[in-house]
């Protein structure tokens, strides 16, 4: 009659896949763990063997050295901790302008890309192509060496009404120096900002109930332009400005942008925009044209369709890579060190580096920082992202 | 129906107007559409203007072309007999003379080993068992052959290859070394095992999110003191792994990008056939997902071929470095720009063509998974 | 899978040196060579011409030991190093000597864990300004803009000298001594400051070296010499006086060209030094006669530094704190003895 089908045979414990999941786990966590043990061994051995100091007591030693660009007080009798905040402030300067300067140029050149103007459409695609193919630092050598080395020296400046010099050492610009009761001025401004904020809401309820639109952009224009020059006036010009001029060697006074800084800045932003332009181009792209029908069949025009339909949908494709790009940025801002700009990699990591001979915190340190720069990149784009995600049915 | 009936024959349609075809048609509906257009137009062509012909003067017109010291070049054009005197120091760095037929013949092999998977005519099978072939077989003939020692050559020591030799080494290691790396980095992370997940997550992180000069910088400073005493690396080694472990994190998400695309259903259907693990992903999905991120793959290369270059800010003699070395050179100082120029093409050439192969691989490989 | 195994085939390959716990000495014997860092391009002290030939006070120094250890001066694997690596390349034992005009100060005695073996050149920090700019000594360079190396020992001389003076200056710090050069050319800073022999190399690579001068002023003292790794005395010993032998070879009037008729020399100097009398080579556990060697195929200090930096150089530095003791300098090496 029917046969009992055998009684399954246990399969032995080695092949039972929860055992084999705990076992690969152990395994891969002891080894990891046994590798870790063993270079933290060597490594405390070798320093300990070599009578290398080690520890982080020298970022409270002097450093005694001077740093050309520092954006907060520093002498060379500050410590070595002083010299990391200025480094990392210097990293910190060039990548936002250089994102900006970047994102600037790419969305002009990715949009050019899809210009309907033939010429247009192919320099852009020519700029594309050349920037984009030629390694980084070469282009930071290329602009730093060549280009910007051949601007005239101090005496022979070129000068814009006496006001903004260039020359070898740098552009120097006039800098603002606040005088008492300039103070009034950023109080008219944050309520200018204020107003601005409570204006929109109310432009967008009445709206809302009535259908008729506000002139918003003119009007807040005017608010936060006109109601802090009007307490400027009033409040007596609180502002000089301190102007270069040629003292000695060098213009003296002033703001200036080194050329090192120049030289990165133009080479970052010129080759990170041609990654920015081909995902604008991406972006625009992936919006399907009808879209841009449908929304000209309801009425709205050109400006319109541009700024309500098209450009939300394709930010939604373009912002994830673009952070990416611009964590990129943030990353080749490094190369700095070839070039002689004070940044983290050149301050912190070359030169303290090199005056205490503790390579293990100062790399350790360095990478710390630009780990958790992208860490804290990558949570805001996943915050973005869920922001974002179409909500579909 | 009958052969007599009277066919309706319409009038041909007329030709267009004349200002919408042809040459004219094409640039009134290109460049002059609009105002807007025709300002677009003239600026474009002021800007080129302003940037050819200075550039053709220097370069070309006015540019200096043979000769063997500074002194023939004319002042105010390229001197392109300084690439001409340094062109073998471009290429092989210090690899003495008379060895430097090891290194064209190196080259050779590649050339001709990989012509094949470029090729129609080969079957698919051919191409991946050659292809396979290459990744193993080539390093380790290229490395006899390059550094010697055996079979009568002489050693070539690594502090001696330099130019754009030492570019291609680095760059070629890091990727067939990176290739195997990020598969398996690629694999954990999609693993269900939250521990080894964990670990490829973090390793991966960590590499991503570092630059790649603080890497080398670790490489270089770091590495020999993590290593027992009296045990050491060459120092282009040191550079290699570096670059490897920097470059397989980067790999890791290319793959893992092609192990999200393959539909579950593989896996499923895998498992219901009875393979295990590394049946299934060895020879069903892998195989499918390393064909979908192939044009990804060649995209990294091509950022880590670029990125070799900062090999330079560790003192290795890659052809950037060979380059900026020869600017110094106190025979011919002032040629900066003809050597930079230089570079970037030579930099140019390989990247272009690589990105270009890479879109056209993707649109021959796209049409496969259309429905 | 297999390219990883290539990697690891090439890793063994590649080892050089692996040398578990053994003497320094031990395992450059078992190589066959020397590895001795020196510097990345420096006239006169080490250079490498393109075919990758070494010349300079640097690498003679290097060669010296490694005539002293194989009695073979050839015998070198060099290693160009940038200022930033030097050290760590020292302390990991990928190099057995450092010889790249390295200041001995007391932290990289102290913490650094390295050793200075002996002064091979005695410097000091100056300045080579264009000559264009008028300047006359170092106390006119308020405001101006310099050139140095970063993470150097003038880096941080330079403030000091700067601070003490109350003035002011603005730095430009470059990985290379090739870019300070090409920038002190250009204009990008007024004045390049570095150890004064480095100043004299950095001149004649300029296009017009007529149009620059060094400044009088020295502002720091600078004494150069090879390094070694800190706990290896035996090691220490040799580079120490493969030195010592050739500072010795010249105040005794051996020179490489004259060493084998010394040898019959009746100063009993002489003979302990060329080894025809007594042991003292053996006391170092290498050949007896390891000295004459040394002097036979390098040379002694005077021919070394008339060589590469001195009057049969372009550098045309003259002999000033390196000359002997007895001749008003400060070069005094002890006696073999």
């Amino acid at each position: 009659m029917a046969e009992h089908a055998p009684a399954p045979v246990k399969p032995p414990f080695w092949n039972d896949p929860q055992v084999r999941a705990i076992a690969f786990q152990v395994i891969a966590l002891v080894v990891t763990v046994a590798f870790g043990l063993y270079i933290f061994h060597n490594t405390q051995l070798n320093l300990r063997r070599l009578g290398i100091a080690s520890g982080f007591d020298f970022l409270s030693s002097p450093s005694g050295f001077d740093i050309i660009q520092t954006l907060i007080p520093y002498s060379p009798t500050s410590n070595y901790g002083q010299v990391f905040w200025v480094a990392l402030l210097n990293t910190l300067l060039v990548s936002a302008l250089g994102i900006v300067l970047a994102t600037l140029l790419g969305f002009i050149v990715g949009i050019a890309r899809l210009s309907k103007n033939w010429l247009v459409a192919k320099l852009a695609l020519i700029y594309i192509e050349t920037f984009r193919n030629i390694p980084l630092l070469l282009q930071i050598f290329f602009w730093y060496f060549a280009v910007l080395r051949a601007v005239p020296a101090p005496r022979q400046s070129l000068s814009l009404g006496d006001a903004v010099f260039l020359n070898i050492r740098g552009l120097y610009m006039p800098a603002p120096q606040f005088q008492p009761g300039f103070g009034w001025v950023l109080v008219a401004l944050a309520i200018a900002i204020g107003l601005v904020w409570w204006l929109k809401r109310w432009a967008w309820q009445r709206q809302m109930a009535t259908g008729q639109a506000f002139p918003i952009l003119r009007t807040s224009l005017a608010l936060l332009l006109g109601l802090p020059l009007v307490v400027f006036w009033l409040a007596g010009s609180p502002l000089h400005w301190q102007l270069p001029e040629l003292r000695g060697f060098n213009f003296q006074g002033g703001w200036v942008v080194i050329p090192e800084m120049a030289s990165l800045l133009l080479a970052l932003s010129v080759y990170t925009a041609t990654f920015i332009a081909e995902i604008v181009r991406s972006g625009i792209q992936a919006v399907s044209h009808g879209q841009t029908e449908a929304s000209l069949s309801l009425g709205l025009n050109s400006s319109l369709t541009l700024r309500l339909v098209v450009l939300p949908q394709a930010l939604r494709v373009i912002i994830p890579p673009l952070t990416n790009q611009y964590l990129n940025l943030t990353k080749n801002s490094s190369l700095a060190a070839a070039i002689g700009y004070p940044d983290l990699v050149a301050a912190f990591a070359g030169t303290t580096l090199n005056q205490t001979g503790q390579a293990i915190e100062c790399i350790a340190i360095t990478m710390a920082v630009y780990l958790t720069i992208s860490l804290l990149i990558s949570l805001g784009m996943n915050w973005y992202n869920r922001r974002v995600a179409l909500v579909e049915r | 129906m009958s052969e007599s009936s009277i066919a309706h024959v319409p009038h041909p349609n007329l030709p267009p107007p004349s200002n919408s075809i042809g040459a004219i048609g094409w640039v009134r509906h290109n460049l002059l559409s609009s105002p807007l257009n025709i300002a677009l137009t003239l600026l474009a062509i002021w800007l080129l203007y302003l940037i050819i012909p200075p550039i053709l003067r220097w370069a070309i017109i006015d540019a200096t072309w043979s000769g063997d010291n500074r002194e023939a070049c004319h002042p105010g054009g390229a001197c392109w007999v300084f690439i001409q005197v340094h062109f073998g120091q471009f290429m092989y760095g210090f690899y003495p003379d008379g060895q430097r037929w090891r290194v064209d013949l190196t080259a050779l092999l590649l050339i001709f080993g990989a012509a094949p998977l470029f090729m129609h005519a080969v079957s698919n099978r051919l191409k991946v068992r050659l292809g396979l072939g290459l990744l193993v077989i080539y390093p380790v003939i290229a490395f006899f052959l390059l550094k010697g020692g055996s079979f009568g050559l002489p050693v070539v020591e690594t502090s001696q290859w330099g130019g754009l030799l030492l570019t291609l080494v680095i760059a070629g290691v890091g990727m067939t070394a990176a290739l195997p790396l990020g598969i398996l980095l690629a694999l954990g992370r999609r693993s269900r095992l939250p521990a080894i997940q964990t670990l490829c997550v973090t390793f991966i992180e960590f590499w991503r999110g570092v630059p790649l000069i603080t890497v080398l910088f670790m490489s270089s400073v770091m590495l020999p003191l993590f290593l027992p005493a009296g045990m050491n690396f060459d120092k282009l080694l040191r550079a290699l792994i570096g670059v490897t472990l920097f470059q397989s994190a980067y790999m890791a998400e290319v793959v893992r990008g092609g192990l999200q695309a393959i539909p579950k259903g593989q896996v499923e259907a895998a498992a219901a056939l009875g393979l295990g693990y590394w049946k299934t992903m060895g020879l069903i999905v892998l195989p499918q997902a390393l064909k979908l991120v192939i044009p990804g793959i060649v995209n990294t290369f091509i950022a880590l071929f670029k990125d070799t270059s900062l090999v330079l800010i560790i003192g290795l003699f890659d052809l950037m470095n060979m380059v900026h070395n020869a600017t110094t050179n106190p025979d011919w100082l002032g040629f900066s720009t003809e050597g930079y120029v230089f570079a970037a093409a030579v930099y140019w050439l390989f990247c272009f063509n690589m990105s270009h192969f890479s879109q056209k691989l993707e649109k021959r490989l796209h049409t496969g998974h259309k429905r | 899978m297999n390219s990883l195994q290539t990697l690891t085939a090439a890793a063994a390959l590649m080892l050089t040196g692996v040398a578990q716990a053994g003497t320094t000495l031990e395992a450059i014997k078992k190589n066959g060579f020397i590895k001795c860092g020196v510097s990345d391009g420096l006239p006169g002290f080490s250079y490498a011409d393109e075919k990758g030939n070494y010349s300079g006070i640097d690498v003679d120094v290097c060669r010296a030991v490694a005539a002293a250890v194989f009695g073979d001066a050839t015998k070198v694997k060099f290693t160009p190093l940038t200022a930033k690596e030097r050290l760590t390349a020292l302390q990991s034992g990928e190099i057995d000597v450092l010889s790249r005009n390295t200041t001995w100060t007391s932290s990289r005695d102290s913490a650094q864990g390295l050793n200075f073996t002996g002064i091979t050149y005695y410097d000091g920090q100056g300045f080579l300004v264009n000559k264009k700019l008028g300047v006359k000594s170092a106390k006119d360079l308020d405001g101006a803009t310099v050139c140095v190396q970063a993470g150097t020992t003038t880096e941080l001389n330079l403030s000091d000298y700067f601070r003490s003076h109350k003035m002011k200056f603005t730095p430009i710090t470059y990985d290379k001594s090739d870019e300070s050069a090409k920038s002190l050319e250009a204009g990008r800073c007024d004045v390049l400051t570095s150890d004064q022999s480095q100043l004299y190399a950095q001149r004649i690579k300029l296009a017009k070296p007529d149009d620059y001068m060094v400044l009088p002023e020295v502002i720091s003292k600078e004494p150069l010499g090879p390094v070694v790794r800190h706990g290896d005395d035996e090691w220490f010993d040799i580079v120490r006086w493969s030195l010592f032998v050739m500072v010795d070879a010249e105040e005794l009037g051996i020179t490489s060209k004259n060493v084998e008729e010394m040898k019959k020399s009746s100063n009993p100097d002489i003979k302990r030094m060329l080894g025809v009398e007594g042991d003292k080579g053996k006391d170092f556990g290498l050949a007896n006669d390891w000295m004459a060697t040394v002097i036979k195929q390098v040379g002694n200090y005077g021919e070394i530094f008339e060589r590469n930096v001195g009057q049969g150089s372009p550098l045309q530095i003259k002999r000033g704190l390196n000359a002997l003791w007895t001749q008003g300098g400060l070069q005094y090496a002890p006696p073999v003895r």
